[in-house]
Order: structure tokens, then C-alpha cells, then sequence
């Protein structure tokens, strides 16, 4: 490929054709189930369930859709379905960024172990019974957020030590390392909290299963703000891609940069692990995909990305559901078989590259 | 003056990389740094674009360089290094649009590129001949053309010093020629100096208006070419008659 043609902003027909394939993704997995609904019906119940909120939030009686088919959309699969494609948009910004500071396609919060890290952080809260008063989510969330800093903190002391060029190698080894050290500390901590295994061993599986809203609201709300610090910072991103020392001597505040984009993707790890567990490989598969169609300036790449991971997820999580119907797989199943074989593509492509 | 390195130290560990170097250099002097392998040359390079941490002083313009922001030193001090490893099929342009972000790094001047951008980033491709490479991807340039990207990037950046280290690496005679008689233009526009860091020690003559002569960390000599390219300091430095072989060299060539 010799001609690099991409176009360098992230046009407003790219966010409509992208938001557009998402919502219509969205429509299919709503739909589509143990019991299926007509599309028709599924839009229609959607659209009086919305009008009726507005009626209400100005005061004016209305009433909500009744009926089965309602309720299985109204209180079981949108809220599941938004919770997947919150996170799905927030672990792949979580990739993308992780794979730019780190100049290695194969970066990404499962493969290097900060999701782990974070769901150690939330079992610990569990185990130990660290919660704020009042705020039912609070204290797994602070704590999963702040052991995937404290994991990220880890894992790039290490890789500057270990290796400044950060070869692929390299990368890996880490990931496994630092993924050893965290199931082990995962065992301690269930050796004090026998009887909490059960709930324990959730965060290690991610499942969106049986999420509501108020789940969807504080992922969104995350994605809102975390992915926003990102979306301020694609230069510098572009700058730690090319390369870390090219980044400082055209002017980039490397510390306090890298700081702040740590944070924001511990943010966004964070929250949806302490939501949803452990769902690994998105933020592989999904940025791998869209850097081949965007190309790697961040600046397209992070908003494709975005919706590219919901989409990805969302497809991800119907999979789950429809595969051995009535049975229902665990997510990080599927997105781990997707990204298995995504992994190994990279990989054979940066072996072939040298 | 505009630079202006005192006493400079640097070590790695407990070993003395840079041992009270010291030297200045004035608005349109080049600075050739001269000196053997593991003298530090590179090493003082990546001190004044303040890279690592140093003892002593560097102050450009008679202001320590540590305690300037990032892109008000990128603004003053620009450097090409010898390797460039990308990863990602970012487009030269891309690559050397880059070079500009100091000029507006500010939070409300992030995402404006204005029009000064365009035309330097145009400006600096010309001048180093990537024009028609502009699209391509840098994982598909050779060497020589890697190397004449990042030149145009710091070009753009449109710094008063320039660092290079090495800057004839992976480039033919054509090439070298051309980035040094490319770099001698650009320093006859006032208020701007070049240091650089070579081996070849007839170019070092041929372009250089100062040499610094490295040795262990330290500055041996400093002058002209002609006062420190003496065969007696050569011998010294390098412990061969350099002087001689060099002559020896030139002279097969009838």
C-alpha cells in the first residue's frame, strides 16, 4: 500500500454512517432473543416508552407500554443491550489509547492485565467490605478504578525497564507476568473471603447479564467523561505512536500527559469492570479493525473505535444469547474466541514484519 | 550568546557519561561535535534538547533550560535523532504536521491548525524533497527518506537551535550534500545556530565554523577547524593518525 490516503479529521458523514450502523445493530440486538420481536414492534414500544418519559419529566400524564413484549424490551434487553455498548465504546477507547502510548498493536487492557488488576481491586472491596454509605456501587468502583492506575503504573515501569523499544515480545511478557502476579493475589484474597466465591468469581467472568439503567447511566457517564479527556488529546496520542522521544523534543508535556491519559483510561477500565467483569479482547479486536480502515491518526481512530466497539460488543453479547439458545454463553467467551484469533493475526504480521 | 553549557555532568548508574563539559555558541555559528565513540557526544546532545537530568548549566538565552515548559524549549530547541522507529502507517504529512504542535500547544489552541501550519509543513517538504512523498506511509520509506521526514518535521517546528545527531545517517553523497547545504541555507536567516554531532570529519571542516573535539566526557579542544584539527590532537583523541589517514584517503583521488 503505497499511497496513505486517509483524510485527517473524523468528518460528520463518517460519525452519521458510523452512528447510523450502530443504532441499527442496537435495533437488531434488541430485537433478537430466546423470544424474538418484530422490529416494528420492538421501534414502536421504544418510541412510546420515550414519549411517555418526556410527557412525565414535563409533568403531563402518560403511561408506559404494557404487555409482555414491553416489558421484556423495556426491562431486560435495552438496558442490557446500552450497558453492552457502553462498555464495548469504552474498553475499545481504552485499547486504542493503550496501543498508542505503547506503540504495539497488541496492547490492551486484558492482554497486559489491567483488567485484572481492576477486578482484583473490586473483589478486594468486596471481600473486605470497603463501601461508601449511600452510594450502593461506590466502593468497588473507586477501587477497581484505582487498582487499574495503580496496574497501569506497574506495567509501564516495567516496560521501561525491561525494554525501552517495547517490542512485541516484550508486551507479552509483561502481560503474562503481571497477569500471574494478579491471579495470585486473586487466590489470597479468596482464601480470606471463602464464603464470598461465588460473587468473587463473577468479576473474573464478565457478564452484562441482568444490568439496568442506572448501570447504563454511570457507563455512559464515564465514556462521556473519560472518553472526552481522550478526544482533547489525540495530538499528543499521535506523537507517543511515532515515538515517545519524538514526542518531548516536538513539545509534548510527556509526564503530564501520559498522566492524564492514564487516568482516563484506568477510568474507563475501571468502571466497567466493576460493572461488568472481565470482558477481554475488545479493546484488541475492535481498534485493530478500524486502524485498517481509518488509519492510525487518533483523530479518526478514537471515534471510530468508539462506535466500532459497542457495535462489536453488542454483536458479541447476541452471540451469547442466540449461539446455544436456551442456554446463554458468558460474553467474554465469545470476545475472547474473536480476540484469540485477532491476537494471533497481529502477531503472525509483527513476526513477519522483521 | 545563545548557548551557553557550563560544568555539564551527566552519569548513568555510577558510570560518568558527561565530566564538566563546557562550550557556547553564538547566532550563526555551526557547532560540529567531533570526538571517538562513548566520548558522550550524543549524550550532550540529549541533555540540551533536555531529554535526561544533568548537573552544571545549559541555559539558552541566559535561561536554564530545565526550567522551561515543554513547548517553550521545543519552540527554541528542535533535534533529528539518528534512529526513528514508527510502528503505525502514519503519512509523512502527518508525521511532519506534527512538528508544529508547539507552536500551538495551548488548551484552546489545540485543535486549530491554522494556516501557518499548512504552509510550513509545505515548506519543509519542499526543502527536503518529500513533497511527492507526502501521502505515503512511513513504513514503506526507505532509511534516507525516513531520515529527510523527521528532518522536515523539525523543520517546521521552526526552532532557533538545531540539534542533529548524525544527521548524514542512511544517506547517500546526493543526500548528504543536499541536507547539508539545505541546513547551511537555513542558518543564514538571523537569530539561528546548528550543533551537530558527526563522525566524518571532512564534512565536520567542510561545514562546520566551530569544532568541538570530545574526549572521556569533557571538551579536549574548541576553535576553528583549523586550530583543532591539529595531528597532534587527533592522534590524541583518537590514538591514530587520523590526520594522516585522512590525507592518505584524499589522495587516491587524482
Amino acid at each position: 500500500m503505497p499511497v496513505n490516503s486517509h483524510k485527517k479529521r473524523f468528518s460528520a458523514a463518517d460519525y452519521l454512517l458510523f452512528s447510523v450502523v450502530t443504532a441499527a445493530v442496537l435495533c437488531l440486538c434488541v430485537c433478537a432473543g430466546s423470544v424474538t420481536i418484530p422490529l416494528k414492534e420492538t421501534v414502536n414500544i421504544i418510541r412510546q416508552a420515550l414519549y411517555a418519559r418526556i410527557c412525565m419529566l414535563f409533568g403531563a400524564p402518560a403511561s408506559l407500554p404494557e404487555g409482555t413484549a414491553a416489558s421484556i424490551i423495556l426491562s431486560v434487553r435495552l438496558p442490557r443491550v446500552l450497558c453492552v455498548a457502553a462498555t464495548g465504546a469504552s474498553l475499545s477507547l481504552a485499547g486504542a489509547v493503550m496501543q498508542g502510548l505503547l506503540r504495539n498493536p497488541l496492547a490492551d487492557g486484558s492482554t497486559l492485565g489491567v483488567s485484572s488488576g481492576a477486578a482484583l481491586g473490586a473483589v478486594i472491596a468486596i471481600a473486605f467490605g470497603i463501601t461508601f454509605p449511600g452510594l450502593p456501587f461506590a466502593g468497588t468502583m473507586t477501587m477497581a478504578v484505582l487498582s487499574a492506575f495503580l496496574s497501569l503504573l506497574i506495567i509501564l515501569g516495567l516496560a521501561c525497564k525491561l525494554d525501552r523499544s517495547l517490542s512485541t515480545n516484550t508486551i507479552i511478557l509483561i502481560g503474562m507476568v503481571f497477569s500471574m502476579f494478579v491471579s495470585s493475589l486473586m487466590n489470597i484474597v479468596i482464601t480470606f473471603a471463602a464464603d464470598k466465591v461465588q460473587q468473587i468469581t463473577f468479576w473474573t467472568m464478565g457478564s452484562l447479564q441482568g444490568k439496568g439503567y442506572s448501570e447504563a447511566l454511570i457507563l455512559f457517564g464515564a465514556l462521556l467523561l473519560f472518553g472526552g479527556i481522550l478526544f482533547f488529546h489525540t495530538r499528543e496520542l499521535n506523537a507517543f505512536a511515532i515515538g515517545e522521544e519524538n514526542a518531548r523534543h516536538i513539545g509534548v508535556n510527556v509526564r503530564r500527559v501520559k498522566l492524564v491519559l492514564l487516568i482516563a483510561v484506568s477510568g474507563l477500565i475501571g468502571i466497567c469492570v466493576s460493572v461488568g467483569g472481565v470482558i477481554g479482547f475488545v479493546g484488541l479486536v475492535a481498534p485493530h479493525i478500524l486502524r485498517m480502515i481509518t488509519g492510525p491518526n487518533h483523530r479518526r481512530l478514537l471515534p471510530a473505535s468508539a462506535f466500532g466497539g459497542a457495535t462489536f460488543l453488542m454483536l458479541a453479547d447476541l452471540a451469547a444469547r442466540m449461539l446455544l439458545r436456551p442456554r446463554e454463553l458468558n460474553i467474554g467467551i465469545v470476545t475472547s474466541l474473536a480476540g484469540a484469533a485477532v491476537f494471533l493475526v497481529v502477531f503472525w504480521r509483527a513476526g513477519r514484519g522483521k | 550568546m545563545m548557548l551557553e553549557v557550563r560544568d555539564l555532568g551527566v552519569r548513568y548508574g555510577t558510570k560518568k557519561i558527561l565530566n564538566g563539559l563546557g562550550f557556547s555558541v553564538k547566532e550563526g555559528q555551526w557547532l560540529m561535535i567531533a570526538g571517538p565513540n562513548g566520548a558522550g557526544k550524543s549524550t550532550a546532545i540529549n541533555a540540551i534538547a533536555g531529554g535526561i537530568d544533568y548537573t552544571g548549566s545549559i541555559r539558552f538565552e541566559g535561561e536554564e533550560i530545565r526550567r522551561k515548559k515543554p513547548a517553550q524549549l521545543a519552540r527554541c530547541i528542535g533535534v533529528l535523532t539518528q534512529s526513528h522507529p514508527v510502528s503505525y502507517s502514519f503519512s509523512v504529512e502527518e508525521v511532519v504536521t506534527l512538528g508544529r504542535y508547539s507552536h500551538s500547544a495551548g488548551f484552546l489552541s489545540r485543535r486549530v491548525e491554522g494556516k501557518d501550519t499548512a504552509e510550513a509543513v509545505n515548506a519543509a517538504l519542499e526543502l527536503t524533497g518529500m513533497t511527492k512523498r507526502r501521502g505515503q506511509s512511513v513504513l514503506t520509506l526507505s532509511g534516507g527518506e525516513l531520515q529527510r521526514t523527521f528532518l522536515a518535521q523539525v523543520l517546521a517546528q521552526d526552532p532557533r537551535l538545531l540539534l542533529l545527531d548524525e544527521p548524514a545517517n542512511h544517506l547517500d553523497p546526493v543526500y548528504q550534500k543536499q541536507i547539508f547545504d539545505l541546513i547551511r541555507d537555513w542558518l543564514k536567516t538571523p537569530g539561528r545556530a546548528v550543533i551537530s554531532v558527526i563522525h566524518d570529519l571532512s564534512l565536520a571542516r567542510a561545514y562546520g565554523t566551530e569544532i568541538l573535539l570530545m574526549n572521556h566526557g569533557t571538551a579536549l579542544a574548541c576553535g576553528t577547524a583549523d586550530e583543532v584539527l591539529t595531528p597532534a590532537l587527533l592522534k590524541e583523541v583518537y590514538q591514530m593518525d587520523v590526520y594522516g589517514w585522512m590525507r592518505e584517503l584524499l589522495s587516491q583521488w587524482n
